[in-house]
């Protein structure tokens, strides 16, 4: 597992998928609505989580509709860094989630707006913005240890 | 409607943040020439930066208080800017070495990766090594990394003389190598 190597293009897609998601969250404000979908954002991003950004619906998808209408990909990229940007958005629109739950209702905005930047910046720019943070989080975990 | 007003302020603020981002990869930093010139001096005149001598005393003649090249003992105190072969695991490319340092969870890194190797292949006296930050986080803080990949670019003494960051083509490798050409033939 560790070495699988997947189309780049596929998590892009994926995330185009989720950002059209929050996008719905952010218009559905802080309704019932809105923590439905952002709960089915959450429940997806631990999908990939667990089985890897290939296991999504999203990837499932790109497979079934989107990859047999392009050429062969030119690279590939390892697994894991897509990965860990599940991890990312699992702990953002998770703890907007949490937070919904014990009542507070702007936690649902703001975190489905801080992971649509982060899904966006993925889609359109290529920018997985977890494995730009990853180096900050180690130095930090190793300052404390 | 406010809340399309927020979705559209929040797809604005991610398309900067992607337009500076995608500026700022592999542009090649050089370390300023004054902050190089002032390592090597102090180095030369074996000063140990201590406050009470400075130049304005005009006693002490000191031996070659010009901008003395001696590349041989003289950096064995530029430690802050210095990488040695030991952190390196390898000997010094005897132009240029490419230091690169990686995450696993970094796919640019991978790119960068192909392309310094390929640089390296090609030209004598070039070396590239990359190594795990994870493994050397001594390295990442000396020289304040902040993300993956960074690739800092050593003069055939281990100085540090200028540094990149982000995914790097090849035309930015060369262009930096280029640099470190330049003021090396004019001194």
């Amino acid at each position: 597992m560790t070495d699988t190597q997947i189309d780049p293009r596929g998590p892009r897609f994926g995330a185009a998928l989720t950002a059209v998601l929050l996008v719905v969250v952010l218009l559905l404000g802080t309704s019932t609505a809105a923590v439905v979908v952002l709960a089915v954002v959450a429940a997806s991003f631990a999908l990939g989580v667990a089985r890897g950004v290939q296991g999504t619906w999203q990837a499932a998808v790109f497979r079934a509709l989107v990859r047999p209408r392009l050429a062969a990909p030119t690279e590939l990229e390892d697994a894991r860094p897509p990965r860990f940007a599940q991890l990312v958005g699992l702990v953002v629109t998770g703890a907007g989630l949490v937070l919904a739950l014990f009542g507070l209702s702007a936690a649902v905005p703001v975190s489905a707006a801080i992971a649509l930047v982060a899904a966006f910046l993925n889609a359109v720019f290529g920018l997985c913005l977890g494995c730009e943070m990853y180096l900050l989080g180690l130095r930090l975990r190793s300052r404390s240890a | 409607m406010p809340r399309l007003v927020l979705v559209l302020a929040v797809l604005a603020v991610a398309t900067l943040l992607g337009l500076w981002w995608r500026s700022r990869n592999g542009r090649f930093t050089p370390v300023e020439r004054s902050v190089l010139d002032r390592a090597a001096r102090l180095d030369v005149a074996g000063l140990p930066a201590s406050s009470g001598t400075t130049s304005s005393d005009s006693s002490a003649p000191r031996p070659s208080s010009s901008h003395a090249t001696s590349s041989g003992p003289a950096v064995a105190s530029r430690v802050d800017s210095l990488v040695t072969p030991d952190q390196l695991g390898v000997p010094l490319g005897a132009t240029a070495t490419f230091l690169q340092l990686s995450s696993e969870v970094c796919t640019p890194c991978r790119r960068t990766h192909a392309v310094l190797t390929a640089l390296a292949d090609e030209r004598d006296g070039v070396t590239h090594v990359d190594l795990d930050v994870a493994e050397h986080l001594d390295l990442v803080r000396q020289f304040d990394v902040l993300r993956t990949p960074t690739v800092l670019l050593l003069d055939p003494a281990g100085v540090v003389v200028g540094r990149m960051s982000g995914a790097t083509s090849r035309a930015q490798a060369v262009g930096a190598l280029d640099h470190l050409r330049t003021p090396e033939e004019s001194s």
